[in-house]
């Protein structure tokens, strides 16, 4: 070193202080910037969110920049948020809480507003009493429906969209916002072409028992092969808990009893 | 490492200059003559990973050469404090708090491609540049040299990068930056892309042939063997 040390810098005493003085202000730097990005980082990961539920109903194309004011115009001519009772399938009437910023996550965790989920396949732990479903209407009539599913992927919870034809049955779109599955791999199901391949396939089957399923290696196409979907190779695991996801959220646990009022005609 | 910096570099002649001749070569030689991907091959996991699109990798390219800039400033200021037995985690530690702290500034505000990048950003803190230039070069050098010496790194690796990104763009999707230059068969165009251009294999091709590029144009790089 070019300059005289006017202190021992390698005493054990010296290297400890060191170290520590590196970490606090390490530490105060980072919190300095979580704190200051914060109300930039949750306003975008909303605008994320409402706009995945566009992308799954088609109504926004994939990759296409798309601004708050864009995505509240689509919200405020063609698209409402509504909660659903899960447990009984009853839409809860309209003007109560801003079921717009209903937080389901949030609610799953908090023991006033969730419960204990039966066991499942899905790694889903505990179910929110109210579910969210964005009903989408073109002109007067009901297009479609987008209900939010969730589950354990292979590195963490994985949360998307699904939007469903007024049938109850056919699938008009599916997106994941957020995951954390192994980049390349799992991490394609964020890819809009591998979720472009669930759309026309069918939910259930003739009887109404859920048959939509991911399967390993390629399905035909949806007029021939409706419930089944392409896997992702590479990523057994992930591919898996795709198809326990959305079968438990389409399931009675989940979405189903709504669903089942829903394709039987009940006003949404 | 093969070349170390500052060896081959002109001694200061006077030292009160800010940016003479020694400077000028710290900044300027890693940008192309001792590129370090083309020439010492170092960060090439996340020159393979994040070159599929242009926008990418000048998001990717602007992380790296800010906290090689900024690591390499900060490491210098403190080299003469740092207990050299700690010296490598002292360097990490302020690398990698650089590091998170441009990955929450890319949340707050270009949201969409930070989810793009995914786990990349963060691997900043393992690129074997940033810590190369930190213990190579900022360990031993002055605070203003050192920053020049990060900053020409940076470019160095972004050269490199944005290269990359536009040829893979352009022959994966006909596409820079997001304009179309190919018209793509599917959109009424002529161009069928080359799938291949958008998995990390080609990265690995194009680069190899860059490195060939380099080596042919200024023979002295090739090693005797």
């Amino acid at each position: 070193m070019a300059e005289t040390q006017t202190r021992d810098v390698n005493s054990v005493r010296y290297t400890v202080v060191f170290a520590t003085v590196v970490c606090v202000v390490c530490a105060a730097l980072i919190a300095v910037a979580a704190v200051l990005t914060k109300p930039g980082q949750v306003a975008n990961a909303l605008l994320y969110k409402e706009k995945n539920v566009l992308l799954a109903a088609g109504l926004v194309e994939p990759g296409s920049k798309v601004t708050t004011a864009q995505v509240e115009a689509i919200f405020k001519q063609q698209v409402q948020a509504r909660l659903v009772d899960l447990a009984t399938g009853e839409l809860l009437p309209e003007g109560g809480a801003d079921a717009r910023r209903y937080n389901q996550r949030g609610a799953r965790d908090d023991p006033a507003t969730s419960r204990v989920a039966p066991v499942n396949s899905a790694g889903v732990r505990r179910l929110p009493n109210q579910g969210i479903v964005y009903v989408i209407k073109k002109g007067e009539a009901v297009d479609q429906i987008v209900i939010a599913i969730e589950g354990l992927g292979m590195w963490g919870t994985i949360y998307g969209f699904m939007a469903l034809a007024p049938d109850g049955n056919t699938i008009r779109g599916l997106t994941y916002y957020d995951q954390r599955e192994t980049p390349g791999l799992g991490g394609e199901i964020a890819n809009p072409t591998w979720q472009a391949l669930w759309r026309g396939r069918k939910a259930f089957d003739a009887q109404w028992n859920i048959g939509i399923q991911v399967i390993k290696g390629q399905a035909g196409p949806p007029e021939t092969d409706p419930m089944h979907v392409d896997g992702l190779s590479g990523s057994t695991v992930t591919s898996k808990a795709i198809t326990q996801l959305v079968r438990f959220w389409l399931g009675d646990q989940g979405y189903g009893k709504f669903l089942k009022k829903f394709r039987e005609g009940a006003p949404a | 490492m093969s070349a170390v910096p500052g060896e081959t570099l002109p001694v200061a002649a006077r030292p009160a200059s800010a940016f003479g001749p020694r400077q000028r070569a710290i900044l300027l030689d890693p940008v192309l003559l001792n590129n370090p991907i083309g020439v010492q091959v170092l960060g090439i996991c996340s020159a393979l990973a994040v070159t599929t699109s242009v926008a990418k990798a000048l998001v990717m390219s602007a992380g790296v050469i800010l906290v090689t800039m900024l690591s390499n400033l900060a490491v210098s200021l403190v080299r003469n404090h740092t207990p050299s037995s700690i010296r490598i985690i002292v360097q990490l530690s302020i690398i990698a708090t650089l590091v998170i702290v441009f990955d929450q500034v890319l949340k707050a505000t270009l949201y969409e491609l930070s989810l793009e990048l995914s786990v990349f950003v963060g691997l900043i803190i393992t690129n074997c540049i940033v810590l190369g230039r930190a213990e190579g070069f900022a360990m031993s050098n002055p605070p203003w040299e050192s920053a020049l010496d990060g900053l020409g790194n940076g470019l160095g690796y972004s050269v490199v990068l944005v290269l990359v990104g536009i040829l893979r763009e352009l022959l994966g999707a006909g596409k820079v930056l997001g304009f179309t230059i190919l018209p793509q068969v599917k959109d009424g165009g002529w161009y069928e892309p080359n799938g291949l251009m958008l998995l990390a294999p080609s990265a690995l091709f194009i680069i190899g042939l860059l490195v060939w590029a380099l080596r042919t144009w200024k023979p002295q790089l090739q090693e005797k063997s």
